[in-house]
């Protein structure tokens, strides 16, 4: 056993110092593998980007009430009295007597992306006071809060950066009336940092709603009342409304986005993987033939086929260990954070996030690595064991 | 002849590395054709648009509606042909999950509008006949096997009818086909004279409209026109192009399309990149071999052509299989399954991607091909 180790680390040492010597099969083995996790990585941390931010907004003590048959904020309608119901509602949380139910206006405006200059839909959202008592993780971080009452709004980080004439001090102009920004709020990261605010109030008469609202989000006492405060409302007869837990909602809107983008980056890290593959085994095949006679020297001199085939596997593993991390670490510095805006197909707005290169995110990339390197030195490796001595040693 | 009989020979003699190396070149292309098919459906069929309509919106956002007197007011503008309009349905056919556009349209004046959505005379006079009357494109029926004369219950999700519930059923009375691969052949149309009486609100207003203009020339002029006859209006507008409003719709999705676009790319030159390597590697390894081509009385030039022969060949097969193959892929649907409502490989695409084949062709064989043609061969035989 003892000399079978030795034979595996003496053969495995012989071949990693001969790597130098195949400098241009070994490199090409190792950007092909980096190529494939880096790809992996980045069409991922898209997805992981999307996710986060709508993880981030929803919590599972709110509930989301929309009229029943709508699905989404924008196809929804409540009207006041409905919201008022609602905050009767068995489950709802109260603060100072105030029931921590928040109606919301969702509508949408057209203002030019910074990085094209063309329009894009852009969520503007209109709130009453119990807005923060619900939607916790907003904070303003400059400037400060509308006055309610006033044609002022406040604008998310993601809208400020993506979406163009934001800054703090200037003014949107919609339809007849000019909105002067006050202030630009931060909330963790939540898909609220894509919108504008104003209050309600102000909101309803510029878009003809009259007293109506679309959504209304509600604080539950605990995350356990959901079912009661959803029998509730779904048994009142005088209200025509669904109600989901909003992230449930949250995740259901970022369906289609998810599925655009894990459905072409599998595709293409898939695609990706067996060109790799086939890099990887063309290396490994090459630095076989290429080092025929030495193995089957080895094995006149007593080598194992076993310590063989495992050294040439591992050699393969740690160049493709070495490829994969360093596609990985690509990937984070390139991808990690970088902020981008896209339309949101559930809410037709845009929907602003970062990429999200995470932990899980790097080691399945560099799994991918191992999973190639392993294929790739397999089949040169039993190759290698299998060539009978006599007629390896005859090759030139 | 001789020469091919020789690069045979040297195929053979390495097949497995010969077969690695066209197979991840196959594997390029099929991602190239990928490629191809994903940057035109993010352009959604912007190049097809027609040049001589625009379409009108509300001016603060296309969600808010438009009154439908604004459709005669239109038409009496000098330079406006012809004007129709269509509103969003946005309702849900069994599942959120089988998204697809649906709109109220007034049947006749919308097919004059879009001549490339092509409907058999039979059909469309059903159509005309049927109150309830729907049409669908060929891919949209396709995927739920609609067949012509069958009930299409849709959910509402904004537009509810009269008499309660949610469910608007349509009469299937046709299937249009695209004139061109571009037409987007995923929607449902149905008449707006029934959809305006059975809407519990919203009677007399209209999502947008399409306007035809006799002069394409005069598009810029017309659009100020238009959009200064209704400024100081409740209901201002904001006229564009149709090649405008599908650009700007489709820069939507903004920076998304092109951030897949640039990671493949990436992508399919990486692959090559290593396949050319590879390929050059193989000639590098027979220098000596090459020196005794020439010693036995080859000329630098039949070197030359030897291996860059050698190189377009590997490539060339690689390249066609793999197109031929993208080909086919890219035909059976796309990776999202469904959200790409254009999905297909374009054929302008198809001989960029012939002249890719052969660059790499050249690109892997040159250098050593050059070294080969230089080649002493007094020296390429001392090596060892």
């Amino acid at each position: 056993m003892l000399k079978w180790i030795s034979q595996v680390v003496a053969l495995t040492a012989f071949n990693l110092r001969t790597i130098p010597q195949r400098k241009g099969s070994s490199l090409s083995f190792m950007v092909g593998i980096a190529g494939v996790v880096a790809v992996f990585v980045g069409v991922l941390s898209i997805g992981q980007g999307i996710s986060r931010t709508m993880k981030q907004t929803g919590a599972a003590d709110i509930a989301l009430v929309l009229r029943s048959g709508a699905d989404s904020e924008m196809t929804s309608l409540l009207l006041r009295e409905e919201t008022n119901l609602i905050g009767d509602a068995p489950g709802v949380a109260r603060a100072d007597g105030v029931a921590l139910v928040s109606p919301e206006l969702f509508v949408i405006i057209n203002l030019p992306k910074r990085s094209t200059g063309t329009d894009v839909n852009i969520p503007f959202r209109g709130v009453e006071r119990p807005v923060l008592g619900v939607r916790t993780n907003v904070k303003i971080v400059d400037g400060r809060m509308f006055e309610w009452g006033r044609n002022e709004v406040i604008v998310g980080r993601g809208a400020l950066i993506e979406f163009a004439g934001l800054e703090r001090g200037k003014t949107i102009r919609i339809g007849q009336n000019d909105w002067s920004i006050v202030g630009i709020f931060e909330s963790k990261g939540g898909i609220e940092e894509s919108e504008i605010w104003t209050d309600a109030a102000v909101l309803q008469p510029a878009y003809h709603r009259g007293s109506s609202y679309q959504a209304a989000l509600v604080r539950l006492a605990s995350a356990g009342s959901f079912d009661k405060f959803k029998d509730a409302l779904t048994t009142d007869p005088r209200l025509n409304v669904k109600v989901l837990r909003m992230t449930d909602y949250y995740a259901e809107q970022s369906r289609t986005l998810n599925l655009l983008i894990t459905g072409l980056g599998s595709l293409v890290a898939g695609l990706m993987g067996i060109g790799a593959l086939f890099g990887a085994l063309n290396t490994m095949y090459t630095a076989v033939a290429s080092r025929g006679r030495e193995i089957a020297t080895l094995k006149a001199l007593g080598f194992g086929s076993s310590p063989v085939v495992i050294s040439i596997i591992t050699e393969s593993l740690l160049l493709a260990t070495v490829g994969g991390t360093a596609g990985a670490l690509l990937a984070w510095v390139a991808f990690d954070g970088y902020r981008a805006a896209t339309l949101n197909w559930q809410s037709f707005s845009q929907v602003t996030f970062a990429f999200d290169v995470n932990g899980p995110l790097l080691v399945e990339g560099i799994v991918c690595a191992l999973v190639i390197g392993l294929v790739g030195g397999l089949f040169p490796a039993i190759r290698a064991a299998r060539l009978p001595v006599s007629v390896a040693l005859r090759e030139s | 002849m001789k020469l091919a009989g020789l690069v045979v020979a040297n195929f053979k003699r390495h097949r497995l590395r010969t077969t690695l190396t066209v197979l991840s070149i196959l594997v390029a292309f099929v991602l190239f054709g990928y490629l191809a098919a994903i940057r035109k459906a993010f352009e959604m069929g912007v190049d097809v648009a027609g040049k001589d309509r625009l379409v009108v919106r509300h001016k603060v956002s296309i969600i808010q509606s438009l009154p439908q007197s604004y459709e005669a007011e239109i038409e009496r503008i000098d330079g406006v042909k012809d004007a129709t309009h269509a509103t969003w349905f946005g309702g849900i056919y069994q599942d959120p999950k089988n998204f697809f556009a649906q709109m109220p349209v007034k049947p006749a004046e919308f097919m004059a509008m879009y001549p490339e959505f092509v409907l058999p005379p039979a059909q469309m006079d059903a159509w005309l006949k049927t109150r309830t009357g729907a049409v669908a494109g060929r891919k949209i029926a396709d995927r739920f096997g609609w067949k012509v004369g069958d009930k299409i219950p849709i959910q509402a999700t904004i537009w509810r009818p009269k008499g309660g519930g949610n469910t608007w059923t349509f009469d299937l009375v046709g299937i249009y086909d695209g004139a061109q691969k571009e037409t987007d052949t995923t929607m449902f149309m149905f008449r707006h004279d029934y959809f305006d009486e059975t809407r519990v609100f919203g009677q007399g207003t209209v999502g947008w409209y399409y306007i035809r203009i006799a002069n394409p020339e005069r598009a810029a002029e017309i659009v100020k026109k238009i959009d200064e006859t209704f400024a100081n209006s409740p209901y201002e507008t904001k006229t564009e192009t149709e090649g405008a409003f599908v650009k700007g719709f489709a820069e939507q999705a903004g920076n998304i399309g092109k951030i897949i676009m640039a990671i493949l790319t990436a992508v399919f030159f990486t692959i090559l990149l290593v396949a050319g390597n590879t390929m050059a590697q193989a000639v590098r390894e027979r220098t000596q071999e090459l020196g005794v081509l020439k010693a036995v009385g080859f000329t630098d030039v039949q070197v030359l052509g030897l291996v860059l022969f050698e190189s377009c060949l590997i490539s060339s097969v690689g390249g066609a299989i793999g197109l031929a193959l993208a080909w086919k892929l890219v035909a059976a649907g796309d990776p999202t399954g469904g959200a790409l409502p254009v999905f297909f490989f374009p054929p302008g695409d198809l001989v960029t991607g012939a002249i890719f084949v052969l660059l790499l062709g050249l690109a892997a064989g040159a250098i050593p091909a050059i070294q080969a043609m230089r080649l002493n061969p007094v020296d390429a035989l001392r090596k060892e």
